[in-house]
């Protein structure tokens, strides 16, 4: 039989956990159950924070964490937690996309306890079909240790918070600052500025804007800040939500302003991945790039401490320049998780400066969100992240984060990348983008 | 003709158990997708929360669904593509070797090596090629991170692939063919060139109508290894931007975070349709043919 085996496969699989038989995932949850023998299973506290070291048992958690830089520091604190606590962290690893992809049937099967995952709207969607467990009652002991805007990030549409955070790291425009010194630039305040400035760059045989596009979603993070210039963060929240419409002409005006800056863009992005682009800039071929601060893992040694940043310019000065993207990572708790108690205590820790602090050691292009992390150890770059962070009056998501999975990458994806080998007919792009919304946001 | 007991037993167990099989894993799962196909579902909850939708999908596929026609085109090109040129090439390739030249076996195994690959691999492979900043071609032409975007550029992309998923293609066919080609009687070949048939209309008039058991599989395997084509595109980059085939399209619905079951079954219903057209209208034809005196 020939029916596209990829499909007939994937869903069969898809069914099968969806009974919940998958064998796969339901062995981490035997696992944990059988080192959660020693835990009290209707014990008395529902736990503070530290103390009894017997109360918290073995919790199981599933990582994306799959790159060996962050396994390496999850690794570390979940060592940290077993000295702090006594309870043992059994850790299920998946490929960071894969993990993603599958998300679906993994929370439906037998899913570890704790799990790591995004806020904003991907964590509400969960949260909302009864896919993971309400932690108010973690929130109401930590707190105190987040800012307002975190704990809205962490809270699902019913009012109760579902979500850990863990840390973020902003979106912004990061350059050489060695290149910059050389030949004169200077960081521009207004969108004219960073035209005047691109074009200098060109004159100087550098391209202006590292950009890449091969995997479909840096793009994204270019719109989204293009329309929290231009429209601001009530408009782009509405539109992320599906109640605006793609055909406002707001939204024209933000493609067509981005039309005006693809010439300062590197050219064959839809060619490259953003490690690539990262590396013209480390070597010193593109003057810039809007990425988020993860593109420090590709700068080493020296090259480190010469990268910089500065906050997108501001277009339009009645919207200002105090909104960005800032994704944030943390941890959500599966239903019906076996060891409650346990997984609650892990949350709890991993919500501490302590368990952030020893995080970032290893995989510092992060920053951390408890509010008494040691910041003391931050990299000039890390500190600069801070306070951009804390000078903005909102913070977004990222595109795929604050709107419907489904509409991000089945739509969302090939229209940027339509928009950026044909950018002259942004008419006919917003009315296709309209068209497949309606039919997903029913 | 009676059998002993225990020989009908064997058969009905030989015969009960792979047809058993074959229902529960091939038949059930791609009707069971047909039907998926007229519904609306997130993957989410039980099979209750699954929402009757009629032709919806299909209708909304065919009028705006950006990505499906230009997916289902390159899945069209590959079809021809893959007939044409690495499915001929291979055919040629197992005449030459079939014919006791020096280091045959040499030639062989290293046609054959890449069949060994997965097209996941061959994919990677191609991009160490293709890769503008940092690929071979363009290092080999001295136009690094200014040559042709082999991988970015859509109009180019599709083509570059193709190229190298025919890297293992031309492998496979050329045992295949070489395989049929051993089977051919010798006294064939006398008897065409007793008649004074060159080299040529000797494999045209007699060799090819002869292998047609071998040409309705090269012809099967074709077609089904062309539109199947997934793997080596999805590593590239995700089946966009030049790379849409219909296979991506189902699995971007329905394995990512999308869950759009409904809406994937009706994509991969019309990639089912897509090849049993192509395979069934040959095989009729052919039986067909046979058939006459």
């Amino acid at each position: 039989m020939l029916d596209a085996e990829a499909a007939t496969l994937s869903r069969r699989n898809l069914l099968l956990r969806a009974a919940g038989t998958a064998t796969a995932f339901a062995l981490p949850g035997v696992l944990a159950a059988c080192g959660g023998d020693d835990a009290p299973t209707g014990a008395s506290g529902g736990g503070g924070a530290s103390g009894a070291k017997e109360a918290v048992g073995t919790v199981s958690f599933g990582s994306n964490a799959s790159d060996p830089v962050p396994k390496e520091a999850y690794a570390k604190v979940f060592e940290a937690f077993k000295t702090a606590t006594g309870g043992t962290v059994k850790v299920n690893t998946v490929d960071h996309n894969t993990f993603q992809e599958q998300i679906n049937s993994y929370l439906q099967g037998k899913p570890d306890e704790v799990f790591t995952w995004f806020a904003g709207y991907r964590m509400q969607f969960f949260a909302e079909r009864g896919l993971a467990t309400d932690i108010s009652d973690v929130w109401g002991e930590v707190g105190g240790n987040y800012s307002d805007a975190l704990k809205q990030a962490s809270t699902g549409l019913d009012g109760k918070q579902y979500f850990i955070p863990f840390y973020y790291y902003p979106w912004a425009v990061f350059y050489r600052k060695s290149v910059w010194e050389e030949k004169g630039y200077e960081v521009p305040a207004t969108l004219d500025e960073l035209k005047t400035l691109g074009a200098k760059m060109k004159a100087d045989g550098l391209a202006p804007i590292a950009f890449a596009d091969k995997d479909g979603w840096p793009a994204m993070g270019t719109f989204d800040i293009l329309n929290l210039r231009i429209n601001g963060y009530d408009f782009h929240m509405q539109l992320m939500k599906g109640e605006a419409s793609w055909q406002d002409p707001k939204v024209v005006k933000v493609f067509e302003t981005w039309r005006e800056l693809l010439p300062l863009h590197q050219e064959g992005s839809l060619g490259r991945t953003w490690q690539e682009a990262a590396q013209s800039v480390a070597t010193k071929k593109a003057g810039m790039y809007f990425l988020g601060m993860f593109v420090g893992q590709q700068f080493e040694g020296a090259n480190r401490d010469d990268l910089d940043f500065f906050n997108f310019p501001e277009i339009d000065s009645t919207i200002g320049a105090d909104t960005l993207d800032a994704p944030i990572d943390g941890f959500m708790l599966s239903k019906k998780p076996e060891n409650e108690d346990g997984a609650k205590a892990l949350m709890k820790y991993l919500a501490s400066a302590a368990a952030q602090g020893t995080y970032l050691q290893s995989d510092p292009n992060n920053i951390a969100t408890a509010n008494d992390a040691d910041t003391n150890s931050y990299s000039a770059l890390q500190k600069k992240a801070v306070e951009l962070i804390n000078g903005a009056s909102n913070i977004t998501q990222f595109m795929d984060r604050d709107t419907r999975p489904d509409f991000a990458s089945t739509v969302m994806i090939p229209s940027l990348q339509d928009f950026i080998k044909n950018p002259d007919d942004v008419a006919g792009l917003t009315k296709k983008i309209e068209d497949q919304k309606k039919t997903i946001f029913t | 003709m009676r059998l002993p007991k225990t020989d009908k037993l064997v058969l009905a167990v030989m015969c009960g158990v792979p047809t058993v099989l074959l229902l529960a894993f091939v038949w059930f799962p791609a009707l069971a997708s047909v039907g998926l196909s007229f519904t609306s579902w997130d993957g989410i909850g039980g099979v209750g929360t699954i929402e009757w939708v009629g032709t919806r999908n299909y209708s909304q596929i065919f009028s705006i669904y950006p990505p499906f026609w230009p997916a289902l085109r390159h899945n069209l090109y590959w079809l021809a593509f893959f007939i044409l040129i690495p499915t001929t090439f291979g055919i040629f390739l197992a005449v030459v070797l079939d014919r006791a030249i020096r280091f045959s076996r040499l030639y062989q195994s290293a046609l054959y090596l890449p069949v060994m690959l997965s097209l996941v691999l061959v994919g990677f492979i191609a991009q160490l090629f293709y890769s503008q900043d940092q690929g071979f071609i363009n290092g080999l032409i001295g136009q690094q991170g200014t040559g042709p975007d082999w991988l970015g550029n859509p109009d180019l992309n599709l083509w570059a692939m193709m190229i190298a998923a025919s890297w293992r293609h031309v492998g496979y066919i050329m045992v295949l063919y070489l395989a049929g080609l051993k089977s051919v009687d010798e006294s064939l070949r006398d008897a065409a060139r007793v008649d004074g048939a060159n080299e040529w209309q000797t494999f045209r008039q007699v060799i090819f109508p002869v292998l047609k058991p071998i040409n309705v599989v090269v012809l099967v395997v074709t077609v089904i290894e062309s539109l199947r084509a997934f793997d080596i595109v999805y590593v590239v980059n995700g089946g966009k931007n030049g790379l849409e085939l219909l296979s991506v399209l189902v699995y971007d619905n329905i394995v990512g975070e999308a869950s759009r079951i409904g809406y994937g079954s009706a994509i991969g219903t019309i990639l089912l349709v897509l090849a049993l057209g192509f395979i069934v209208t040959y095989l009729v034809q052919n039986f067909r043919r046979e058939q006459r005196p």
